[in-house]
């Protein structure tokens, strides 16, 4: 499932989710009680796992129980507020989500799936209305997000998104694993730390 | 973009270089890690056959799955006593200082880093925890971050990150009676929006934030995240360096003078320059509580539920929180009938909010409702010794209130203290999202410390301040 540390995300494509409404918070995307397990292996089974229920615990008519094959999620404002448990975009991931569409994100959740690969592209409230109603149609069009263009393409409609430029370099670069690319830096970390001067007992 | 402030002069400190996606590679001074969100970070490492670069920076504790009842090895919960030997082994074969359950020392992460004195002034400090923004309260910066990151940090005590915009909050004037540092972060979330922060470092300051302690500037630090600010802060003071002396990780004797006077020296200029301004009459506030499922969602204790019919925007999102909490538009939150009070987590269970709650308990007589199961979860081993040595427990007993071990507890329900059904919880803690307290159905209404003790009282939540009068 983790992809090698050289790779490069230029374009996600695949069938479409929404998944309506603002300030959805990663206690949504994954309840607290599902992360007493020291890897993320089994993440993906617990996506918005009460959102999907019923109270008879059956599956309810949430976009992710209808919209199973899906690749690309479209949201509103402010998604994945609230916990940086990197548990959500995990699950998001391993459910099947390679990029996600929306009004606007909470800041550790867009930096947890940069650091995955998982391009969070924003776009105006029209875009995104526009693309919600594509998607949520019974043969929704694939989406094609487009990280080099910026742009997400609903069967053949073109529509300009925008992207971090420092999301875009990483994904476009293959450097959105930064741990090898910091780690090559240790030389300078040293002299940073060394001008520090807590790390010095003050020069005391 | 902001100049001489705080989060300048510490950002231009810790930089190390400019990355080539345009972020900046960014020491960190301290890296606090816990049972929860550490384990898959030491598993990548391993992967890779790293090691942890300075492991005398980073420090760890048990806190989101420990339990506050029974602590006996092994756990009852078979994943919590996995978690925890996991926890145990990583640190051990990568030489990490571990705030162990039973060293005095372990806690909620944000308590403990304070209390033990690591977190001080001019610091970056990263957790993977959002509400590592408490830590700001010293004048240090702290960050959430997630699993991925905490890789970056073991591997290389660095993060990838963009610098933010900064936003001044003043709160003027004095605080009222009966209204807390609790209230003041409340009410700028609601005012400035759950997502108002997004691009933020929030630097709060006025007479109303400068004559609180350290323990209320740690409350809104903390739920800088819930208005969207991934850290806010406090610029250092005499109120800070008073509370640090003399604790365990700080400097002593002539390091100590030196040190004060690099914490004097990283603070904003007086006349800094910052990317926008707001401003708070603190002496105007009123005790605040939650009526929906985002903290955003609140009003002062005597303005009515909103009704999502003259709501501009946000209807739906409205009427969909009043239907899960089961209130009504224009009702008062007074009245309103609670099944838990829940005292606790890394926003509220400090000394000086335990010590408020349990004079509340003292001077009124009060004993906890019939209806209303109440539990204070002190913040840490320290913070829960030294409420016995003042003999706060025996006071927060003898109301109905149960007395547990230190952790995260009912704040997010990962271990045994959870609501039931949908119960409504009078909690402390800081967020009322959908199924936070560990009940996919569960409500929660967040307040003050002292708001829960009157609710838990009166079986209902109160305007704590009926409770002072006659003082």
């Amino acid at each position: 499932m983790s992809k090698m540390q050289t790779q490069t995300v230029t374009r996600v494509a695949g069938p479409g989710v929404a998944v309506r409404g603002n300030d959805i918070d990663t206690d949504q995307v994954i309840p607290a009680r599902f992360m007493k397990e020291v890897t993320f292996d089994n993440m993906g089974q617990y996506a918005f796992f009460d959102a999907r229920r019923d109270d008879s615990d059956a599956f309810n008519d949430h976009p992710f129980n209808q919209h199973d094959d899906a690749s690309i999620l479209v949201v509103n404002q402010n998604f994945g507020c609230g916990s940086s448990r990197e548990h959500a975009p995990q699950a998001l991931m391993r459910w099947g989500i390679e990029g996600i569409v929306g009004e606007s994100f909470a800041e550790i959740f867009a930096g947890n799936c940069q650091a995955l690969g998982i391009p969070t592209a924003t776009a105006s409230h029209d875009t995104i209305e526009r693309i919600m109603e594509r998607v949520e149609q019974s043969e929704g069009p694939e989406l094609t997000l487009d990280v080099e263009s910026e742009t997400v393409m609903v069967g053949d409609e073109v529509l300009d998104v925008r992207i971090k430029p420092s999301q875009k370099e990483a994904l476009l670069g293959g450097i959105w694993d930064t741990t090898s690319l910091m780690k090559s830096y240790l030389d300078e970390v040293q002299v940073t730390a060394d001008n520090l001067p807590y790390l010095h007992n003050f020069g005391a | 973009m902001s100049k001489g402030t705080l989060y300048d002069n510490v950002w231009d400190r810790h930089a190390v270089r400019e990355l080539p996606t345009g972020e900046t590679q960014l020491f960190v001074g301290l890296h606090l890690i816990h049972e929860v969100t550490s384990p898959q970070a030491f598993g990548m490492l391993e992967e890779r056959d790293l090691r942890v670069a300075f492991p005398d920076r980073t420090f760890a504790t048990a806190d989101h799955i420990i339990p506050t009842a029974d602590l006996a090895r092994p756990f009852a919960d078979d994943q919590t006593e996995t978690m925890m030997q996991e926890l145990e082994t990583n640190t051990r074969e990568h030489d990490i200082t571990f705030f162990d359950p039973g060293s005095g020392a372990q806690g909620i992460v944000h308590v403990v880093g304070p209390e033990q004195g690591l977190t001080q002034p001019g610091m970056t400090i990263v957790c993977g925890d959002s509400h590592t923004s408490t830590h700001g309260a010293f004048g240090a910066l702290g960050f959430g971050i997630g699993t991925s990151q905490i890789r970056d940090v073991l591997a290389t005590q660095c993060v990838a990150m963009s610098k933010q915009q900064v936003r001044r909050i003043e709160v003027t004037g004095s605080l009222p009676e009966g209204v807390y540092a609790k209230d003041i972060i409340l009410k700028i979330i609601a005012d400035l929006g759950v997502d108002g922060g997004v691009g933020y470092v929030y630097e709060y300051g006025g007479e109303a934030v400068e004559a609180l302690g350290m323990d209320g500037r740690m409350s809104i630090c903390n739920m800088s995240i819930e208005g969207g600010a991934r850290a806010g802060y406090v610029n250092p003071d005499e109120t800070t360096f008073d509370y640090l002396k003399g604790r365990r990780y700080v400097p002593q004797g002539e390091a100590w003078d030196e040190a004060v006077r690099y914490w004097r020296s990283i603070r904003s200029d007086d006349d800094a320059d910052y990317d926008d301004r707001v401003r708070f009459d603190g002496s105007a506030l009123e005790p605040r509580v939650t009526w929906g499922t985002n903290p955003g969602q609140g009003i002062g204790i005597t303005e009515p539920v909103p009704d999502p019919a003259r709501m501009n925007g946000a209807r739906e999102a409205t009427e969909q929180a009043l239907r899960h909490m089961d209130l009504r538009p224009g009702q008062s939150m007074q009245g309103v009938p609670i099944d838990v009070a829940f005292l606790g987590s890394c926003t509220n269970a400090r000394i000086s909010d335990l010590r408020e709650a349990a004079r509340l308990l003292q001077e009124t007589g009060g004993a906890v409702d019939d209806s209303v199961r109440a539990l204070v979860v002190p913040g840490s081993e320290g913070v829960k010794q030294q409420a016995e040595e003042e003999r706060l427990d025996a006071v927060f007993r003898r109301a109905g209130f149960e007395w547990r071990g230190a952790g995260c507890s009912m704040c997010l329900g990962m271990n045994e203290d959870q609501l039931e059904g949908r119960e409504l919880c009078a909690s402390s803690s800081n967020r009322n999202f959908v199924g936070r307290q560990g009940s996919p159905d569960g409500r929660t209404v967040l307040m003050s410390p002292a708001m829960v003790v009157a609710a838990a009282v009166n079986g209902e939540v109160t305007d704590v301040r009926t409770m002072m009068d006659g003082d």
